[in-house]
C-alpha cells in the first residue's frame, strides 16, 4: 500500500531517539504494551458498540441480558434504513456529499489563490490586507452564527445548498495556512517558470500547484472532515428536511419520539464510514498536515 | 515530502519573505495580479465575515424580534438584558466548569498517549491510528453512541449494565442534574473525540526534541523516567503545550454539538452557544439580544486568549526551541 510507506519512512528515524529515552528493560516494555493496549481497547469500545447495535435487532439491543457479542447479524438493517420513509436519510447523505465536495474544492481554490497572492505578489498594501485577514481569526466562527444566519436569511439562502456551502468558503484560517506554506515554497521553481515567460497566473497553475499537491491534499482532507462533521451551521440553515445534512438527520433521531435503535445506529455507522476510510487511507497527509498546521492555530 | 522539511519550511519563511518580497518581478503589473489572486477571497471575507459582524453589532443596539431590519434603537438594553438573564450568565458558569474539566484532562490524556505511542517499538502506527480514529466521528455521532448505548439511563446501557454487575442501581445519567452525572457523559465524549488529535501534535513535537539533550541529561546523571520527563521533555514541549491549551480553550468556548444533542430536552448544562441558539433562533427569534450575547462572548474569548497569551508567553517558547 503506497499510502503507508511514507509513515514508515517518517518514523524510521525515531527509534534511535527512543532507545535512549526508553527504560529499555523487558519489564518496562511489557507494561507499556499492556497500558497502551488497555487504552486502545477503551478507545475502540464505542466503535464496537456502534457496529454491534447497527447489526442487531431492537430486542437484542434493549434486551435484559446484555450480550457482548450479538448472536446473528442483521445485514438487512441497511436496506430497512434506506426504505424508511419517515427520515430522508439517503437525501441527507447526498446533501452532505455534495456540500462536502463543493465546500472542499471551493475552499481550496479561493483560499490557496489568496494565500499565494499574500505570500508572493509584491503590493504596497499587502500587509494591511493580511492584517484584515488575521483579524477574522480573532472572532470565533461559532460565535458569528447569529449574524451569519441573519445575513444568509436576508439573501434568501436558507434551506439551500448555496447557504450551506458559500458562506463557509472564506476561511481566514485556511488562507493563513496557505500563505505560510507558500512563503516557504522554493522560489527557484517559480523564477525558472517566469524566465520562460509565464505570468503569475501561469506560473501558479503550471508550477506552484503541481508541486504542492501534498499540501493541497492535507488541507483538502482536513477541510472535508470538518465540513462533513459540521453541525451547528447546517442545523441553522437546514430547516426543511430536504436540506438536512447527515449530521442534522442524525440529530433528528435524538428528538424523535419513535425510537428504532437499530436504524439509528445503522445510520450513525454509515455516517462515519466515509471518514473512517479517509482516515485509514489518507493518514499520511492527515497526520502530516495536522502536525504541520494545527499547531499554528 | 518528509515531515522534517515541511516543519522547517514555515519557520524560516517570514524573514526570507520580508527581505525578498518587495523587489522581485516588479515590472509586470503585480498590483493587478495581487487583486486577481486575493480579490475573490477578500470579497467573500467582507460579505460573509465583516458584514455579518458589523450587522450583528448594529442589531445588538436595536429591539430586533422576528426582524433583521429593526428601527427601534434601545442603546445598551440588549446587553443589560443578557447580563441580567440568569440563563445566559449561568451558561458562562457552565462553560467555566466545562473548560476546567476538559482542558487539563485533554492536555494530560493526549500528552500521555503521545508519550506511550512514541515509546512503542512495534505496532506504533497501529496504536496511533486507534487513538486518532475517534477524530473521524462527529460530535453528533458520538452523542448518539454515548446517549443511547453507553450512558443510557436504563438497564441496557453499557455503564448501567457494568455497574449492575456490582449491584449498583441504574443511574439516570442525563435526566437528572443532581447529582450532576451529565458532566461525566459530556466530558468523556469530548475527551474521546479530541484526545487523538492533540496526541498527533504532541507526537510531532516529541519527535522534534534533539536526542542530544537526552544524552547530555544521561551524562549529567538524570535518571530516566520522571526526572528526564520533568527537566527535558516537558520544557521542550512548552510551545506545543501552550498552543494546545489555547486551541482547547477556544474549542471549549465553541462547544455546542454534544451539549445540544445530549441535553436537548433539559434546562441544565447549557453552554453559551446553546443559550444563544435558543435566544436568537428559538421561539422568541430575538436577534437583538442574541447579537448582544454574541458580542459579549466574542469579547470574553478575545480577552481570555490575550490573557493566556500573556501568561503563557505564546510564541516565546517557539523561538527558544
Amino acid at each position: 500500500m503506497t499510502a503507508v510507506t511514507p509513515n514508515r519512512a517518517t518514523h524510521a528515524a525515531a527509534p534511535r531517539k527512543r532507545r535512549r529515552t526508553g527504560r529499555g528493560g523487558t519489564l518496562g516494555s511489557t507494561g507499556l504494551y499492556i497500558a497502551t493496549g488497555v487504552a486502545g481497547l477503551l478507545f475502540l469500545v464505542p466503535f464496537y458498540l456502534l457496529v454491534r447495535n447497527a447489526l442487531s435487532t431492537d430486542a437484542a439491543i434493549t434486551g435484559e441480558n446484555w450480550q457482548f457479542f450479538p448472536t446473528d447479524l442483521k445485514w438487512g438493517n441497511i436496506g430497512e434504513l434506506f426504505d424508511d420513509p419517515t427520515v430522508p436519510f439517503a437525501r441527507s447523505l447526498w446533501n452532505s456529499a455534495v456540500v462536502g465536495v463543493l465546500h472542499t474544492l471551493g475552499t481550496l481554490l479561493v483560499c490557496s489563490l489568496a494565500g499565494y497572492g499574500l505570500a508572493r505578489i509584491p503590493y504596497r498594501h499587502a500587509d494591511k490586507v493580511f492584517y484584515a485577514v488575521l483579524v477574522t481569526l480573532m472572532v470565533p466562527s461559532a460565535v458569528t452564527f447569529v449574524p451569519s444566519f441573519v445575513l444568509v436569511s436576508s439573501l434568501g439562502w436558507v434551506d439551500s445548498l448555496r447557504g450551506l456551502i458559500i458562506p463557509g468558503l472564506f476561511s481566514g484560517f485556511t488562507c493563513f495556512l496557505f500563505r505560510q506554506y507558500f512563503l516557504g515554497f522554493p522560489k527557484e521553481l517559480e523564477e525558472a517558470a517566469r524566465m520562460d515567460g509565464l505570468g503569475y497566473w501561469g506560473a501558479y497553475w503550471r508550477v506552484v500547484v503541481p508541486n504542492s499537491l501534498n499540501f493541497f491534499a492535507a488541507i483538502a482532507t482536513i477541510t472535508f472532515i470538518s465540513g462533513w462533521n459540521a453541525f451547528l451551521w447546517p442545523l441553522v440553515i437546514g430547516q426543511d428536511p430536504d436540506a438536512w445534512t447527515v449530521q442534522v438527520a442524525l440529530s433528528s433521531y435524538m428528538t424523535n419520539q419513535t425510537v428504532n435503535f437499530h436504524l439509528i445506529f445503522m445510520a450513525t455507522a454509515i455516517s462515519i464510514l466515509p471518514l473512517v476510510f479517509v482516515f485509514l487511507f489518507l493518514q499520511r497527509w492527515l497526520v502530516q498536515g495536522i502536525a504541520q498546521t494545527g499547531i499554528k492555530g | 515530502m518528509s515531515t522534517t522539511t515541511s516543519h522547517e519550511v514555515p519557520r524560516s519563511a517570514p524573514a526570507e519573505a520580508t527581505a525578498a518580497r518587495p523587489r522581485r518581478f516588479r515590472r509586470d503589473g503585480s498590483t493587478v495580479n495581487f487583486w486577481l489572486f486575493t480579490g475573490p477571497f477578500l470579497i467573500g471575507l467582507i460579505v460573509f465575515v465583516y458584514v455579518p459582524i458589523g450587522w450583528s453589532l448594529w442589531l445588538s443596539f436595536f429591539e430586533a424580534r422576528f426582524t433583521v431590519t429593526p428601527d427601534k434603537f434601545v442603546g445598551f438594553d440588549n446587553y443589560r438584558q443578557m447580563l441580567e438573564n440568569s440563563n445566559f450568565t449561568g451558561s458562562l458558569v457552565t462553560f467555566t466548569v466545562f473548560a476546567a474539566f476538559i482542558v487539563p484532562l485533554t492536555w494530560a490524556l493526549s500528552l500521555g498517549l503521545a508519550l506511550m505511542v512514541n515509546r512503542l517499538r512495534f505496532m506504533r502506527a497501529f496504536f496511533r491510528s486507534v487513538f486518532f480514529l475517534p477524530t473521524a466521528c462527529s460530535y453528533v455521532a458520538a452523542s448518539l453512541i454515548w446517549k443511547m448505548s453507553i450512558f443510557s439511563g436504563v438497564r441496557f446501557g453499557l455503564m448501567n449494565t457494568v455497574l449492575g454487575w456490582f449491584g449498583v442501581e441504574n443511574i439516570a445519567w442525563l435526566a437528572n442534574p443532581d447529582p450532576p452525572w451529565y458532566w461525566l457523559v459530556i466530558v468523556s465524549a469530548r475527551l474521546w473525540l479530541q484526545a487523538g488529535f492533540y496526541m498527533i501534535l504532541f507526537l510531532a513535537a516529541l519527535q522534534n526534541i534533539p536526542p542530544e539533550l537526552y544524552e547530555a541529561a544521561a551524562i549529567d546523571g538524570a535518571g530516566p523516567g520522571w526526572q528526564t520527563f520533568r527537566h527535558i521533555t516537558l520544557p521542550q514541549l512548552r510551545a506545543t503545550s501552550t498552543a494546545v491549551i489555547l486551541l482547547l480553550l477556544v474549542a471549549a468556548y465553541q462547544a455546542f454539538d454534544e451539549f445540544f444533542n445530549l441535553l436537548s430536552k433539559t434546562t441544565w448544562g447549557r453552554p453559551p452557544l446553546v443559550e444563544l441558539y435558543y435566544t436568537a433562533l428559538g421561539q422568541a427569534q430575538d436577534y437583538g439580544a442574541g447579537s448582544a450575547g454574541a458580542v459579549i462572548l466574542t469579547l470574553l474569548i478575545c480577552m481570555v486568549t490575550l490573557l493566556q497569551g500573556t501568561f503563557m508567553g505564546f510564541g516565546r517558547g517557539e523561538k527558544a526551541e
